[in-house]
């Protein structure tokens, strides 16, 4: 008896704990979300959640009682029939709640996917101020080309506005997340991708990057910071004035494997963001053009293309960025 | 002289850390006390003739599940010393560079050199006896198997202690994977050990579809099979359209490192995506490969332990080659966040949550099998039984990550992580120690001790919850995988210290299981019956262990569940519906030394490539030939088991009762 006592103190003080825990861990930061995008996918999550437990919970409850009822012991009176094992009637019910209940969320999920499509601008009366991300090993480099100006591991902008992230990388895959203003995607060499977040909200929000890329990729956390409108432009001033600038070889020096701490450039070489886009375009492959074959990564890096090829032209190296979009997701044969 | 030697030595093996040089000793002392009892007890004989060269799928199955019971344990190991070291904020217990060895070596061992020799191992033990065959279709080929995956896996293990280990993650995703970024012998150790038992695999694939379509009993029409040999079935229609791809794909890459090519390179026109899609084309039916036996396992337990015949037979059949068709059209849901465009997505969203259908019938089944049954709590049971709420539970988060625009938010955090360990662990080892709980006594001839089984299974339990559902919460709040160090201000650390607590209640739990094996082989009462559970299909019908030639003559099937209707009309005073067959002699395999030492020339050739020593992979490569060339040429491979022999066993077997 004493045993017993014991172990079930133990017990108490152990789920006494966890719930304690558990309670302090809530309200994480994606079911927290500070801006538009966050606010769909965490309703979405909440939406999907519970055409889960529709299911879910009957059937858990189901189990127990069932295991309960059913158990082997002298004198239970319920139901025993060894060769009852087949109901057309049953059997099509529970080929039904489900196929009804993935309807449903289908139908939810499909249209989701296209409102929240990550390259579709936001409504808003705003301009979206455009930022240039490219993640290196193992720092993020962040580029205003409106501003001309360039940050490491930190990023600042304005609240209540459209962010327009352009996203590349010089360095294997990484992913750009900022969970409290909505969901990630990966930055790839080669690529130019778009993302459109908001804060709704000034505040430090956390980011990383989410995919691993080697040694030191967790050091490659950053904070994004949302202001006021004036704040950020005091903010501008302020990194104009510190007289640094990032240079080519500087770039090249940056892009190198290593961890970096948080610095501000006060300008950048013209042209910094495509020409990494575009650094590994094949030159000449624009004579297999894929005419027809229109993706949507093409599609979100349309506007950046037209920099792109401008910007190609100008060094004169022949590139076709639509071309290498598509061989991006076509055979890679065709280029051997 | 002395200094060169030095300087290769300190390349050569892995230096600088207490932990290899612990595993370094370990190792050393485990092959000198090997060695030394083989020789004191003058084994190696008995070594070589009844297990090294053996043919015989009992046995060959029993040789993959201690090999997989040896992963498991490097690969716990490994899982503990990542949650140590992320059981609290700014702990400094490994290093960057060792946590990604340690997470990359936990993948790969848990999922290729775990559980699928985990599966193999009970393919071989159960089809045939289940099926009423005398052996598997091909059992050289069988052998050979069983080599190819031990010497890949003991390749890619020797990576610990020399070389240096893999560290791009379990998928290696390119350029990562590529020379340029992964500069050691690690990721060759990768590519050759996963090379070398995906043969192995991919032959197991085709030998058991080949077993299952031609060699079942007479009468045994396929609608009466029982739902273990059909889940057998539908997993390996799945390997042998998957594991091509893999082999494909990892000779991409090898071709990149080794010889310079641009398939998955930054420049040179390489398309690193081209690996992210091709490597989860088969990544992801993998998971369907090692969770669909699982699912035959239950559907086997649940019926004899709950005394009633599996509920919606066909339901369950077709609930099964559902899924394996539905998990070559999911990949994508791996990278809804690569970017391919909402029409892309909403596709592949669709078609993952397509998959939560069967699977769904597939419980409500498993349920009404319960209902209106009589369920006795045997380890095999508990574990079942167990397994039902973890795994809808985590077939629910499933769902929800299927939701692509959602997924944005989950992916990469540790929300994804316990959503994987949930289906992997909830759905597939617990399966797997349910069947080794159930067919153990079949393999050895005794039961396992159900006092400490318990104990296990509660450790298990109240490990698992406590470990992974904390991860949830973690991967809400911003979490990524794989790193290895978090400051204080995230707030991270009460939660992962739960985790963490719950993931070395698990390791106990292993340990639990270690001593319960120990404790039976010791003190268990044999099993004389044949029959410890009152089993319904055919390998119960025969003593145990069975005999080499498992049935003396083949049984006559009539009934799904024939063994159970057989016993109903015998307790009814019925006679038996059974003639008896005359005894004839049986017709065997010969063993074979080829299916070892091809291995070994496997292993050679590997080692050559991992270090571009030309002097070890063209000896091993000729060997491999050579070895084809010998079996090509070798005629002599079977003999007949005489009549009178097959007496003496059996009266030697059966007289005991």
């Amino acid at each position: 008896m004493k045993k017993r006592s014991v172990m079930k103190r133990i017990t108490a003080a152990f789920m006494l704990t966890l719930t304690m825990v558990l309670l302090s861990g809530c309200n994480p930061m994606v079911l927290d979300p500070k801006g538009p995008v966050g606010d769909s996918q965490r309703d979405l999550i909440w939406i999907s959640t519970l055409l889960c437990a529709i299911i879910i919970v009957p059937v858990l409850i189901l189990t127990a009682v069932i295991v309960w009822r059913y158990r082997d012991k002298p004198g239970n009176k319920a139901a025993y029939k060894p060769k009852w094992e087949h109901s057309t009637k049953l059997e099509t019910i529970w080929w039904g709640i489900p196929i009804v209940i993935i309807v449903i969320l289908a139908v939810v999920t499909v249209r989701y996917t296209y409102h929240l499509e990550p390259s579709k601008p936001l409504e808003s009366e705003k301009e979206p101020l455009v930022i240039e991300v490219t993640s290196l090993d193992w720092k993020w480099l962040f580029t205003y080309p409106e501003q001309n100006i360039a940050t490491v591991n930190y990023l600042k902008f304005p609240e209540d506005r459209p962010i327009e992230f352009k996203l590349t990388s010089d360095a294997p895959m990484n992913s750009f997340w900022i969970p409290q203003l909505g969901g990630q995607i990966y930055t790839m060499s080669g690529m130019a991708m778009t993302l459109f977040l908001q804060a709704d909200e000034p505040g430090v929000y956390y980011g990383a990057g989410a995919n691993f890329t080697g040694k030191d990729f967790g050091k490659m956390r950053f904070d994004a910071t949302a202001t006021s409108e004036e704040e950020f432009a005091a903010w501008v001033q302020e990194v104009k004035g510190t007289g640094t600038e990032l240079t080519m070889d500087g770039y090249g020096k940056l892009a190198e494997q290593g961890t970096a701490e948080i610095q501000s450039f006060s300008g950048y070489p013209q042209g910094l963001f495509n020409s990494i886009v575009n650094k590994y375009a094949v030159p000449g492959s624009g004579g297999h053009h894929h005419g027809g074959e229109s993706t949507e990564s093409a599609e979100y890096s349309k506007a950046s293309t037209d920099e792109a090829k401008s910007t190609a032209d100008d060094q004169e190296m022949n590139m076709d960025m639509d071309a290498e979009m598509d061989m991006d997701h076509e055979h890679h044969a065709d280029h051997e | 002289m002395l200094e060169k030697i030095k300087e290769f030595a300190g390349d050569f093996f892995v230096t600088g850390d207490p932990l290899i040089y612990g595993a370094d000793v370990s190792i050393a002392l485990a092959l000198i006390s090997i060695i030394t009892v083989l020789t004191y007890f003058k084994k190696w004989g008995w070594l070589w003739r009844e297990w090294l060269t053996t043919v015989d799928h009992k046995r060959i199955g029993i040789m993959y599940i201690i090999a997989s019971i040896l992963m498991l344990f490097r690969g716990g190991v490994d899982a503990l010393l990542m949650r140590t070291q992320i059981a609290l904020p700014d702990v400094h217990f490994l290093e960057p560079e060792h946590y990604n060895q340690i997470f990359t070596t936990h993948g790969v061992i848990m999922i290729l050199f775990m559980a699928m020799p985990l599966m193999f191992g009970l393919f071989n033990i159960v089809v045939p006896l289940q099926i009423g065959a005398r052996d598997v279709a091909y059992p050289f080929l069988n052998s050979l198997s069983f080599w190819m995956f031990f010497f890949g896996a003991m390749l890619f293990n020797m990576s610990f202690v020399i070389g240096g280990s893999p560290d791009a993650g379990w998928l290696s995703y390119a350029p990562l994977s590529e020379l340029s970024h992964s500069p050691g012998v690690g990721q060759d150790f990768y590519i050759w050990g996963i090379q070398i038992s995906g043969i192995g695999s991919l032959a197991t694939g085709i030998n058991f579809i080949v077993t299952i379509l031609k060699m079942r009993a007479p009468g045994m029409k396929l609608m009466q099979m029982p739902m273990f040999s059909w889940s057998v079935l539908s997993s390996c229609v799945t390997i042998i359209f998957a594991f091509p791809i893999l082999t494909v794909t990892l000779a991409l890459l090898f071709l990149d490192r080794y010889l310079g090519a641009h398939f998955f390179t930054l420049d040179g026109g390489g398309n690193p995506m081209m690996y992210v899609n091709l490597i989860w084309m088969w990544g992801h039916p993998e998971v369907y490969i090692v969770v669909l036996p699982a699912f035959g396992i239950y559907s086997e337990i649940v019926a004899t332990f709950s005394k009633k015949k599996l509920f919606g037979y066909k339901s369950m059949v077709f609930a099964m080659m559902i899924i394996s068709v539905l998990s070559f059209f999911t990949w994508l849901h791996h990278f809804f966040t690569m970017g391919s465009g909402a029409d892309v997505n909403a596709f592949f969203a669709i078609t993952t949550m397509l998959i939560a259908i069967p699977t769904g019938v597939k419980v409500f089944n498993w349920l009404f099998t319960m209902f209106r049954g009589r369920i006795t709590f045997s380890t095999p049971m508990m574990w079942t039984i167990a397994f039902i709420p973890c795994f809808v539970i985590g077939g629910m988060t499933g769902v929800l990550l299927s939701v692509a625009p959602a997924d944005f938010q989950f992916h990469n955090s540790y929300f994804l992580i316990a959503h994987f360990h949930q289906v992997l662990i909830g759905g597939v080892a617990f399966g797997y120690f349910a069947g080794l709980y159930y067919w153990w006594p079949k393999m050895f001839g005794f039961k396992l001790n159900e006092k400490l089984g318990k104990w296990a299974f509660w450790l298990w339990n109240i490990g698992f919850y406590v470990c992974f559902m904390p991860q949830y919460f973690l991967g809400l709040d911003g979490m990524t995988r794989r790193v290895s160090e978090y400051s204080w201000d995230m707030g991270w650390g009460p939660l992962n210290l739960v985790s963490t607590i719950g993931g070395f209640l698990m390791g106990i739990g292993f340990l639990f299981q270690v001593w319960q094996i120990a404790h039976s082989i010791k003190f268990m009462e044999r099993d004389t019956t044949g029959d410890p559970w009152n089993g319904r299909t055919l390998e119960w019908s025969i003593p145990s262990p069975a005999p080499l030639y498992n049935f003396a003559t083949l049984p006559q099937v009539q009934n799904q569940d024939d063994w159970w209707e057989d016993k109903q009309r015998k307790a009814n005073g019925l006679p038996s519906t059974k003639k008896p067959q005359p005894l004839e002699p049986i017709h065997m395999p010969k063993n074979s030394a080829i299916p070892f030492i091809m291995s070994v020339c496997w292993f050679v050739a590997g080692f050559g490539f991992v270090f571009d020593w030309l002097i070890f992979a063209i000896p091993g490569m000729i060997g491999v030939f050579i070895c084809l060339l010998a079996r090509s040429f070798s005629y002599d491979t079977d003999y007949y088991i005489p009549v009178d022999e097959i007496k003496r066993t059996e009266a030697a077997l059966r007289g005991a009762n």
